[in-house]
């Protein structure tokens, strides 16, 4: 925040002029729902994000994230519902009314101005004082001060991309937004500009919106991921927890991989679960399942199956599987994938690390599957078990 | 999406790629010259001959010592360009289509430039109809306008003069100007308003500090289409006119007697300067271009 | 390019499409000046056509006196008399347009295509094919008049290489007229079809040689049927203004090259004769919005604006 000066200092938003810091603000929308005629973007959404936290809202696209988004920014207006920031009410207020500066996806740079005074755009409308001064300093920040006099169509992407950031960051505002801010930068690039966006935020305190369809970038970068689908918040929590115990098929497939295998609940214990899966009894930590009696989802991931090739011991504490056949193979040096198909259950997704070197199944080897009980989960059985799963035909934006 | 940006700068007549993504040349390196690789741009050659040899004509004969004449060459002067007003009323007739060019692309550009902008950023009850009252004065011959517009006065009993040659010269300008600003204002990413309302700008503020400026090169390209056209114009203003008479109707009106070498001096002058003026602003945006 | 832009009607390849808003009045508030100047001094003179087209003359009234009427006969005794300078004005429009198409393709394909990333060198060709802009198009038909003169070179040398019989000439000729048309119209079958030529990926040219089309089939397939948009507003853009021009048969036609334009303009000034005019006028509207109407369908370029 050095850069940027005191905090408190900086200059307020329209209808803040009741003074207080407005850095990290809290962010709730009650019961919001956005309509475009009959198609609902948005679904009676409840969320509160907290003051300073770096949060992601995390859907493949026409999931309503951007929606959500542009009704926080004052672009869009809710059907109903209201929108809070630090617990005013903003939902009849317009864009320019409110204290919220976003990071456009195409970054919209202003292309006849040069970037400092793209930068000094806001602060000039709010009549800030020394408007060049923090806008030069905001560029220190993005680490691009020397570019303050070219024109936008002059930078990379990549620089485009920090000069919007300057541009929203520069007026403090209680809550940054983020539309997909990395989406038009290559890989590499994305990289860096994940661990440079973590590093700012720290650094500025600032409450971050960050929307994405790129589930590794959301879980790099947010203290907290909400994932979206279908105007709905399927999940909400840190990364590790949806990860590690998904409470729908959708956040189960969409983040990360699954293997979703459906059995019938035929022992209630209080630690676990019996399930018979095809015939065969798998174990599932209570704790751990959405749903305790009848049909439910059974799942695993991949990186937590075992490959039992013959001879194997099957490790404690252990669910086994098979015998399947192993389908395909391919080797990514720090990994190696396999299929196996197990009669009965379907193709299963297997990551090996490679830590021992040499070679591992062999294309066609019979082998078995097995999995610490304390990693499988349940999910509700009436689930549709490839809701959300990468499909080729489907659009990747 | 930094299209639109790289077009800023380039000035209302440059020639800009104007869009689309910026590839490589075609020239096919290495590979055998063919016969068919000249025909075109041999034909092409023709085809600007064609159109420059009346130019480079009417340059010649404005050099002409023609006396009362103009037809036949009679040797070198420089008289013709020392008293370019020598003939009578022909310098009238400039200051006329000079005036008349002046207010009617003022207005035109300004009535055009509001429509272009609700047509392109608003979706409205009787849009189509809009649209339609835009197009027809353009597929509408020229002889049709020029007859209504006298249909009119004539029923007003309102005497053609100066001022219904304005008006009528306004009304066939809109149209121009609406699809040149309507191209500008479509390619403007809808986006940069949004982010000026999103940093603080009222839709006012963010209008004439976002779109506008970036409107300019598209309003002065339509403000330069209204004007040349307003010039040149002959039919419609020959309709409505009676005795006021603008050059290209003194032009027109003298043809039969032989047009004074003051005429083709005006003319070639004109020429001169539209020529100088984007010739120079072509220099300049490649200039700029070779700059970054 | 300012022309360019006036002309090359297409989608503007811009970003995204802008935002729909909701009209607030907002669009009515911009629309209102410019429609109702439109519709004062194109709708209402239109409508005073139409009205002036059905009048009868003042019974023992002056020449030029008319009262209004229906007199629908108006209409069948105009076309009697001038059905041939009707057809005459849209068989040289339509020639002249097939004349200027065939010259500026190339042109155009050679400025947008050949000369593409050479910024200078298309600038210039650019400026050379607006030039004819910059002169009076009176003084450059006129101009045309006198190089095809009877006593100029050109028809001494055609006399001479017996292109022309002894006492052939090139003036006061259909062809001289059609040549005209094609010359003044020119820019404006050009500048579109370089606009949209301009557009074109080259990419999509190298898809089509990289699918096994050799040269010209690659521009039958792929360059000409992308440059159609183009197409379409240039040949309007000819066609239309050539049918109602009478400049070029005045200057380079005699009294059988007469064209409709003609007509209505000495029907209104030399015989006041303004119903007959009117009702000339009329038809040509009509009939030009009929045929541009039919041509916009079947080349599928509905949104012409």
């Amino acid at each position: 925040m050095a850069a940027l000066g005191d905090p408190a200092a900086a200059t307020r938003a329209p209808g803040d002029e009741e003074g207080g810091a407005r850095s990290g603000a809290d962010l709730t929308l009650e019961h919001v729902t956005k309509e475009f005629g009959a198609f609902t973007a948005v679904d009676d959404l409840e969320l509160t994000i907290p003051s300073g936290s770096f949060f992601a809202l995390l859907g493949p696209s026409g999931c309503g994230k951007t929606t959500t988004l542009r009704m926080v920014a004052g672009l869009e207006h809710p059907t109903s519902g209201r929108v809070l920031i630090g617990g005013r009410d903003v939902t009849r207020t317009r864009a320019h009314e409110r204290p919220v500066n976003t990071v456009f996806q195409s970054y919209a740079l202003f292309p006849h101005l040069s970037v400092v005074e793209n930068v000094a755009f806001g602060l000039r409308r709010r009549r800030a004082p020394d408007p060049l001064g923090k806008a030069r300093d905001a560029l220190e920040l993005v680490e691009l001060p020397h570019l303050a006099d070219r024109r936008p169509a002059q930078l990379s992407g990549g620089q485009q991309q920090r000069v919007a950031l300057a541009r929203a960051i520069v007026n403090n505002p209680a809550v940054l937004l983020l539309d997909e801010p990395l989406g038009a930068l290559d890989l590499k690039l994305r990289r860096q500009m994940q661990v440079e966006l973590k590093r700012i935020q720290t650094e500025v305190g600032l409450t971050f919106v960050h929307v994405t369809h790129d589930q590794e970038e959301a879980m790099t970068m947010a203290d907290t991921v909400a994932v979206m689908n279908a105007g709905r918040i399927e999940q909400m929590g840190s990364p590790a927890e949806l990860y590690e115990l998904p409470r729908t098929a959708f956040v189960a497939n969409f983040l990360g991989q699954s293997n979703l295998l459906r059995g019938t609940v035929v022992e209630n214990g209080a630690a676990t679960l019996g399930v018979d899966v095809d015939g065969r009894r798998v174990r599932v930590p209570t704790a751990r399942s959405v749903s305790t009696t009848g049909t439910v989802l059974v799942g695993v991931r991949p990186e937590k199956l075992h490959l039992l090739r013959a001879g194997d011991q099957a490790p404690e504490s252990c669910n086994v599987l098979g015998p399947g056949r192993v389908t395909d193979v391919s080797f990514s040096g720090v990994s190696t994938q396999y299929q196996v198909h197990v009669p009965g259950l379907g193709t299963l997704g297997v990551f090996v690390q490679n830590i021992l070197g040499g070679a591992g199944a062999a294309l066609g080897e019979e082998v078995h599957l097995a999995c610490a009980i304390k990693h499988t989960f349940a999910l509700d059985g009436a689930e549709d078990a490839t809701s959300g799963a990468v499909r080729l035909d489907a659009r990747d934006v | 999406m930094s299209a639109p940006t790289a077009r800023v700068g380039v000035g209302p007549v440059g020639p800009g790629p104007a869009s689309g993504p910026r590839v490589p040349t075609t020239r096919r390196q290495g590979r055998p010259w063919r016969l068919g690789d000249a025909v075109v741009p041999l034909f092409a050659a023709l085809a600007f001959l064609y159109l420059l040899v009346p130019i480079a004509y009417t340059v010649a004969f404005s050099f002409n010592d023609a006396g009362r004449s103009n037809l036949v060459w009679r040797g070198f002067t420089l008289a013709n360009w020392a008293n370019p007003c020598g003939a009578p009323q022909v310098c009238e007739a400039l200051g006329n289509s000079l005036k008349v060019g002046v207010i009617a692309t003022v207005v035109s550009t300004a009535l055009g430039t509001l429509i272009a902008l609700a047509l392109v950023r608003y979706r409205f009850r009787g849009r189509a109809l809009a649209n339609l009252l835009v197009f027809l004065p353009m597929s509408t011959p020229e002889v049709v306008l020029g007859a209504a517009l006298l249909a009119q006065f004539l029923s007003l009993r309102v005497n053609p003069g100066f001022g219904t040659v304005v008006a009528a010269h306004v009304m066939f300008c809109i149209s121009f100007v609406v699809v040149t600003v309507k191209a500008r204002v479509a390619s403007l990413d809808p986006r940069l308003e949004e982010a000026a309302a999103d940093l603080y700008s009222s839709p006012w503020q963010a209008f004439w500090r976002v779109t506008f400026p970036l409107l300019v090169p598209g309003i002065l390209a339509a403000a330069l289409l209204a004007f040349s056209l307003s010039f040149d114009d002959f039919i419609i203003t020959n309709f409505n006119s009676g005795s006021f008479t603008t050059f290209p109707k003194f032009v027109y009106v003298s043809a039969t007697r032989g047009i004074p070498p003051q005429a083709n001096v005006i003319g070639s002058a004109m020429f001169a300067l539209a020529l100088l003026l984007v010739v120079s602003v072509q220099l300049v945006s490649v200039a700029r271009r070779r700059r970054r | 390019m300012s022309i360019v832009a006036a002309l090359g009607h297409g989608p503007g390849n811009g970003p995204a499409p802008a935002p729909v808003r909701r009209a607030r009045g907002g669009a009515y508030l911009l629309l209102a000046p410019g429609l109702a100047y439109l519709g004062l001094f194109f709708v209402v003179p239109v409508v005073a056509l139409l009205a002036t087209s059905l009048y009868v003359p003042v019974p023992g009234g002056d020449v030029g006196q008319f009262q209004p009427a229906f007199e629908w006969a108006n209409y069948t005794r105009a076309l009697a008399t001038y059905w041939p300078q009707m057809v005459r004005s849209f068989a040289y429009a339509l020639i002249a347009t097939l004349a200027a198409l065939v010259i500026a393709y190339p042109m155009a394909y050679v400025i947008a295509v050949r000369a593409r990333g050479r910024v200078f060198l298309q600038g210039m060709l650019l400026v050379l094919v607006i030039a004819p802009f910059f002169t009076s198009f009176i003084l450059r038909t006129v101009a045309w008049k006198q190089i095809l003169a009877d006593e100029s070179f050109v028809v001494a040398a055609m006399r001479a290489v017996s292109l022309l019989p002894p006492d052939g000439r090139l003036t006061a000729t259909s062809f001289a007229v059609v040549a005209g048309l094609t010359y003044n119209f020119l820019p404006f079958m050009t500048l579109p079809i370089y606009a949209s030529l301009e557009r074109l990926d080259p990419r999509l040219v190298e898809a089509g040689a990289d699918l096994y089309a050799n040269g010209p089939t690659t521009f039958w397939r792929v360059t000409l049927p992308l440059s159609m948009p183009g197409v379409v507003s240039g040949t309007l853009l000819t066609f239309i203004p050539a049918s109602g021009d009478y400049v070029n048969s005045v200057l380079l036609g005699n009294n059988t090259t007469t064209m409709i334009g003609q007509v209505v303009d000495s029907r209104f000034f030399k015989v006041s004769d303004y119903p007959t005019a009117a009702a000339l006028s009329v038809v040509l509207m009509v009939a030009i919005l009929l045929l541009v109407t039919a041509y916009v369908r079947r080349s599928g370029t509905e949104e012409l604006l």
